[in-house]
């Protein structure tokens, strides 16, 4: 497959080790072990794991699997919302596939719909509008989460549905943004870390500018880095080369997708139909402000929030969840004391362990070995 | 003989033990699987115990119940899965797959010209595998209780005598092959379900194995485990051979045979082939120095065409499947929870 | 929040919608170009460019000179502390 293949080369990955490995020998690096770097990006914690990247660093090399699968971090009572509207007789929920099978204070969407409510899965937003369009006697509500990449999607299917004048279809948003996660992480106390690799898809929408104040204002190395192996590798050779630098800068390593402006109509979009939320919850990191978005009042009669009775309980998780240690990085996965106990893929107690993107559900999956 | 002239879908009389039951076995079902046991139309099938003694020293026999969304589908339908489901299952022992039941519980409201050409690929399945269908049910059920159609299919063979594939018997050192590319029937259904809008030209692997076993058994008696993969994929019959062999499982992650557009689906959705259902492919585990001698006889047979050796045997822990990845680390190779579900992160 | 994969553009579908088919690996899906197409630039002029694709939609146009440039860096790693990235430079 071309633009992905290449960048699977193992010879590549190879010199790139032996690189990043001669960067940790220096004495400057030596000097400040352990090296901790964040990922705050699902698709990067897979791809992490998926190639065993980190059993190939070498020692004093930590990778901090931050808060960055939407799915994992997505509040249960958002789950009891969605649930709430799938009961209504005349409803058909739709929303992405891996979102189904969270857990709300009693049961999933997966769950309900074997319990015989209309729940379908879609790949886009836009094959949930043309069920709306199909289906003129229902009310399709879309569930749409997701960071900075999706929300132009969800973004430009409203505008579509404004232009048709669709009277049936609705968005119940829990779209949440990258951006003041990061800053509450940094600003956090208890979270060490010494660089970051940035989110490549939320950035090809966002561009470079809104990641200037880490380096500026906290002095870490950020680089924007693709999904591949190789591009999580080079990634962290650059960063070890500001560190060792004692540089702290914006860099780009995913400069095929990312432009340092982003993407002009993605924002545009997101500008028009978005308008940022006093407050978002985070399942396992509490309430950050300007987290989220919902809809601006130009979309209202599209707001599944609004046509809807939601009972919007917050419902907290087991006092023994470690999840907001684990995605700080205080803790790995593996010391939380409920880890393949009581807490797994298939009965899961916390947010990192329900979407294969969780850091804890990674680990289970793809590392529970001895060696 | 009567005929189904004026019925175009089946009702629940069909089902009823009365006339028109007997109009839809004869003229649809006996018709097409016609053979002499059938077509006595007792309530049981009789087999003559001395041939079967003839052809080996132990009785095979298999059952499974097919259901399936949408019934028809690129590369066949619920028939030839049906009937080659369950005769690879007799295959993969090592035995001749000889007789099928074949049980059908039907949806009122099923066309008519729908149940015929199911029909008629299970004899072209069963015509072409040598096999007959000699017994059968039909039952009919009230609309929305069915699923459209329901086959169960029962499967009898005879192991030759001496031949033991046993997922027991493998050994450290032993070689996994696989009897080619992965994931192609589930990558089909999900395309031909439609949810997800994707088009490719993949059509499901749906075959009889048969021959290739043969051929595979007469090359070499170093073969020690075979089973068929179905739902779950290859990574599944992995770990039914690790665990009932107690050792564990290797793969190379850059031995795996894919087609491109199994590729394409998979990398859309964030899923592996590894754990997409095949319905014509084979997982074998054959000793190490005859490994490369069998997949090269296995390739020159039409149903062996990308065969290669994709994992070994290890010493242990028991049960464990592991990938060595295509950057050179290793990492578990583990079971789906559940459902596949397609990714957005 | 990530799953992009790289397709190209073989087909417009229509384009009064904005849509297109893209081919990924001989797997083929209609895709919104919404936000890859500038005001005024033809859907058609987009044939045979290759897009990551998410949800649905055209996120970005690879680039392809920017790609055969990371490789290169790959493939003379010696390099790699020296050449830094130039858009930060100060």
């Amino acid at each position: 497959m071309k633009y992905v293949d290449e960048f699977r080369d193992p010879e590549h990955a190879r010199r790139l080790l032996a690189e990043i490995a001669s960067r940790m020998a220096s004495p400057a690096l030596q000097a400040r072990l352990p090296i901790r770097i964040m990922e705050v990006c699902g698709g990067h914690t897979h791809s992490i794991f998926r190639y065993g990247l980190e059993a190939l660093l070498p020692e004093g090399l930590e990778l901090i699997h931050g808060p960055g699968c939407p799915v994992c971090v997505l509040p249960r009572e958002r789950v009891d919302d969605c649930l709430a509207i799938a009961a209504q007789p005349d409803v058909i929920l739709t929303t992405f596939g891996d979102a189904m099978r969270v857990p709300g204070s009693r049961q999933s969407l997966q769950q309900a719909k074997a319990e015989g409510a209309d729940v379908r899965m879609v790949y886009s937003p836009l094959d949930a509008l043309q069920i709306a369009r199909d289906n003129p006697d229902k009310r399709i509500v879309f569930f749409g989460l997701g960071f900075e990449t999706t929300m132009p999607a969800t973004a430009i299917t409203l505008q579509q549905a404004a232009r048709e004048g669709l009277g049936n279809f609705f968005l119940l948003c829990h779209h949440i943004t990258i951006v003041p996660t990061l800053r509450a992480l940094l600003d956090d106390d208890d979270v060490h870390v010494d660089a970051f690799i940035g989110p490549g898809h939320v950035s090809m929408v966002i561009g470079r500018e809104p990641y200037a104040f880490i380096a500026e204002a906290y002095h870490k190395p950020f680089v924007i880095s693709g999904f591949e192996p190789l591009d999580i590798l080079q990634s962290i050779l650059m960063l070890l080369n500001q560190l060792h630098e004692g540089k702290a800068a914006v860099e780009n390593q995913y400069r095929r997708v990312v432009s340092a402006a982003g993407n002009a109509q993605a924002q545009q979009a997101v500008a028009e139909v978005f308008e940022p939320r006093e407050r978002s919850a985070w399942r396992g990191l509490g309430e950050i402000e300007h987290s989220g978005v919902r809809l601006t009042s130009t979309y209202a009669a599209f707001d599944a929030e609004r046509a809807f009775a939601l009972p919007s309980q917050v419902v907290a998780d087991p006092p023994d969840c470690r999840c907001g240690e684990v995605l700080k990085g205080q803790m790995r996965p593996q010391a939380c004391p409920l880890f393949g106990s009581r807490c797994t893929p298939s009965h899961p107690m916390g947010a990192l362990m329900v979407s294969s993107e969780g850091a804890c559900a990674a680990c289970f999956q793809y590392q529970r070995m001895d060696a | 003989m009567p005929t189904l002239l004026d019925d175009s879908h089946i009702t629940l009389s069909h089902g009823a033990g009365g006339r028109a039951m007997r109009t839809l076995i004869e003229t649809l079902f006996i018709e097409a699987f016609g053979n002499d046991e059938l077509c006595r139309t007792e309530d049981q099938a009789r087999l003559d115990l001395a041939r079967l003694s003839a052809q080996g020293d132990r009785l095979a026999f298999t059952t499974d119940s097919y259901v399936i969304d949408p019934l028809e589908f690129p590369g066949g339908n619920i028939g030839s899965l049906a009937v080659n489901g369950t005769l690879n299952d007799l295959a993969v022992g090592g035995a001749r797959p000889l007789y099928l039941s074949c049980a059908f519980i039907i949806e009122e409201g099923m066309a008519v010209s729908q149940l015929r050409r199911i029909v008629e690929a299970m004899r072209e399945a069963a015509r072409a595998a040598g096999v007959s269908i000699i017994t059968g049910d039909t039952k009919v059920v009230p609309r929305g209780k069915g699923d459209g159609l329901f086959i169960n299919t029962s499967g009898l063979g005879v192991v030759p005598q001496g031949l033991e594939l046993a997922a027991s018997r493998c050994e450290p050192g032993d070689r996994v092959v696989v009897s080619g590319t992965l994931g192609d029937h589930g990558a089909a259904i999900l395309q031909a379900r439609g949810e997800l809008a994707l088009a490719s030209n993949l059509t499901s692997d749906c075959r009889s194995l048969h021959g290739l076993v043969q051929h595979m058994l007469a090359q070499t008696t170093e073969i020690k485990a075979m089973r068929d993969a179905t739902r779950g994929g290859v990574a599944a019959i992995l770990h039914e051979f690790a665990a009932a062999s107690g050792r564990a499982i290797r793969v190379f992650e850059d031995s795996l045979p894919v087609k491109p557009e199994v590729r394409g689906v998979c990398e859309i959705l964030g899923l592996d082939a590894l754990h997409f259902a095949n319905e014509g492919k084979l997982v074998a585990v054959v000793a190490q120095e005859r490994a490369d001698a069998l997949v090269r006889a296995m390739r020159q047979h039409e149903a062996g065409r990308d065969a290669c050796i994709i994992g070994e045997i290890l010493e242990g822990p028991a049960g464990r499947v592991q990938i060595r990845t295509l950057m050179g680390s290793e990492r578990l190779l583990d079971l789906p929870e559940g459902e596949l579900l397609p990714r957005i992160c | 929040m990530c799953l992009g994969v790289p397709g190209e553009i073989i087909a417009i579908e229509d384009a009064g919608s904005l849509t297109a088919v893209v081919e990924i690996s001989g797997v083929r899906r209609s895709v919104n170009l919404a936000c890859v197409l500038a005001e005024g630039v033809p859907p058609e002029s987009l044939l045979g460019q290759w897009v990551l694709v998410h949800v649905g939609f055209a996120m970005s146009l690879i680039d392809a000179e920017e790609a055969r440039k990371t490789l290169e860096l790959l493939a003379e790693l010696q390099n790699l502390a020296a050449a830094g990235d130039p858009e930060v430079r100060d």
